[in-house]
């Protein structure tokens, strides 16, 4: 399952469409809203998508994490609209045959997503708002 | 030839509108539309992405009639 909703991610329901007898761990990962950037207090964030291009782009970015990591299985599931501080803007699921499969391609997931998947996020202050871009990646390996 | 373009983020804000049916002349590009819908503000240019049709395209491509155009600011999914 990839996809995108306005509603609160339910973690539980992600980890389990990816759940199967053959994996070995389970790594789930939560980006979460977060109260401060770069020392500025943050009220919340709100997310914008253009749905018809995010998820195809999201279900090639878990096709190509099933053909890498034979085994491997990837849910992935982002949030939009307003994103109160502490709950998870993104929940991505791996599960796979070994832990090392699974952190290699939840990184992966992740990176992708920001790097190419077409969704927005505007930080809202007391004062403002401003569009926060992603930074580039780190490499994953 | 009509196209029609949609914007997101903060192209949305600056255009004022989520989406507009234009009449653009034959053979423009993704790339040139862009530049004459965002003139540079201040000698700067927002680097874009483009999509047509819900799929990502070069700068280069050519728009024909009924295409579905999209720009995409810099991304912050995650």
């Amino acid at each position: 399952m990839v996809g995108i909703t306005p509603r609160p991610l339910d973690r539980d329901a992600i980890e389990a469409v990816v759940a199967w007898t053959g994996a070995g761990a389970i790594l789930t990962f939560v980006g979460v809203a977060r109260d401060t950037f770069e020392g500025r207090a943050v009220l919340g964030l709100e997310y914008e998508v253009y749905p018809e291009l995010a998820v195809p782009e999201m279900a090639a970015i878990r096709d190509e994490i099933h053909a890498r990591w034979p085994g491997a299985r990837l849910a992935m599931v982002h949030r939009t609209g307003r994103v109160g501080l502490g709950e998870a803007s993104v929940i991505i699921a791996v599960a796979a045959p070994h832990r090392d499969q699974a952190y290699q391609a939840s990184r992966a997931a992740i990176e992708a997503l920001k790097a190419r998947v077409p969704i927005w996020k505007k930080e809202l202050y007391r004062d403002g708002a401003s569009w926060k871009a992603n930074a580039p990646a780190a490499e994953a390996t | 030839m009509k196209v029609r373009v949609r914007h997101f983020a903060a192209l949305r804000e600056r255009r004022g509108t989520e989406s507009e049916e234009l009449d653009v002349p034959a053979g423009v590009t993704v790339a040139d539309l862009y530049r004459s819908l965002f003139p540079p503000v201040g000698g700067q240019s927002l680097r874009v992405m483009y999509a047509v049709n819900q799929s990502w395209a070069p700068p280069d491509h050519p728009l024909a009639e009924g295409d579905e155009v999209a720009f995409i600011p810099p991304l912050g999914g995650g």
